[in-house]
């Protein structure tokens, strides 16, 4: 069975809580409706062949409605094909019905997506946080939040390791320096570059004397 | 001529000699450093050339703690219990660029160098460093050691003397 197939039963089944499926380099992609998602996945299994999760992941869609997206990349080893579902989640109600009694898979993958965005997943086993701290006040992939990250308390405090910081971005290796017209203003690495570069800067006509 | 059968030196000199040449890392091995870190321990650059091949995983037994990798926020507070479980004296070698200054995670994660919240003296370039580099580094704590460890100073107390933290 090829994914599309896969679709077209799913799209028999659940009527208008599947979209049209979109094939995009291939690979198929199809959205579906949050209440029917465990359903639907359950489908997909048992009917279409789709026995391993491959990954479950959040998407912050800052700007657009519905905000949020869960995405399932699905893949049957009897088939040897992929299918991608996307379930729309809206920033009102965060809340999405859990897949691990489908997939065990989906545990860990989950709870990633509920430490790094919000999203609380109904009914999962062991719903906390993974790669952050207990405790953590955020939801650092949300897109308003800064890469920088933001002052916060460390797990334990009293082990006396400070608390978390904001990290200083100027100067790092990503944020070149504001308003330099060179990469060797911006990131110098010796006195005497800096000043051949200002000066070439300064007489931009002048030929380099051999 | 006969050898003499003793020596005269002081023992500041004596206790510092020996410390320098026993110095038992505690390998905290966090990121791709520890690999290196682990190419110096083995056979090709024999870290017991320096007298400092004794790998200790508990913090009681050992007195260089050698940060090899990438400190996380989630990580620090574990990192810093296992500097105080050290017994004084103790030195620390911030190894590799991550451990010295966070490196390239400029990161809501990544703690900006443990010399937030350890007395590191000693700070290894690199990404990671090569084994060649963590000797070198060895052994400017191997002269630190045998120039400032002296009983009377205060030194031998210093993990009172960690910088205080930012809070």
């Amino acid at each position: 069975m090829t994914p599309s197939q896969a679709v077209e039963q799913l799209r028999q089944r659940f009527g208008d809580a599947v979209n049209v499926p979109v094939l995009f380099r291939g690979e198929t992609s199809v959205r579906v409706a949050r209440e029917k998602i465990v359903e639907a996945c359950r489908f997909l299994k048992w009917e279409c062949g789709f026995d391993m999760l491959t990954d479950l992941a959040g998407v912050d869609n800052y700007g657009t409605e519905p905000r949020f997206e869960v995405v399932y990349h699905l893949y049957s080893m009897t088939n040897r094909c992929c299918l991608r579902v996307k379930v729309p989640v809206t920033e009102d109600d965060m809340t999405i019905d859990t897949v691990t009694g489908i997939w065990a898979a989906a545990d860990w993958h989950e709870r990633e997506a509920f430490d790094m965005f919000g999203l609380k997943f109904r009914g999962h086993p062991n719903l906390k946080r993974i790669l952050m701290w207990d405790g953590y006040p955020y939801f650092p992939l949300r897109k308003e939040f800064p890469l920088a990250g933001m002052d916060a308390e460390l797990r334990d405090p009293e082990s006396g390791a400070g608390r978390v910081e904001v990290a200083p971005m100027l100067g790092g290796p990503f944020v070149p320096g504001q308003g330099s017209p060179s990469s060797i203003l911006r990131e110098p690495q010796q006195v005497d570059t800096i000043a051949e570069e200002q000066e070439k800067l300064a007489h931009p006509n002048k030929k380099e004397s051999v | 001529m006969t050898r003499p059968d003793f020596i005269v030196t002081r023992l500041d000199a004596a206790i510092g000699w020996a410390r320098k040449n026993a110095c038992w890392p505690m390998p905290m091995g966090l990121a791709c450093c520890a690999i290196e870190l682990m190419a110096a321990g083995a056979s090709r650059f024999d870290i017991a050339r320096f007298g400092a091949e004794v790998m200790r995983f508990s913090p009681r037994q050992s007195d260089l703690m050698v940060v090899a990798g990438t400190c996380t926020y989630k990580m620090a507070g574990a990192v810093k219990r296992v500097w105080d479980q050290m017994p004084n004296p103790k030195w620390c070698i911030a190894m590799g660029a991550c451990a010295s200054s966070g490196g390239m995670y400029r990161s809501y994660a990544v703690v900006q160098g443990v010399d937030k919240f350890l007395p590191v003296d000693v700070y290894i370039s690199g990404c990671p460093p090569r084994p060649e580099a963590f000797l070198d580094g060895l052994m400017a704590i191997q002269a630190k050691i045998a120039t400032t460890g002296k009983l009377s100073s205060p030194i031998i107390v210093r993990g009172e003397y960690a910088p205080k933290l930012t809070s």
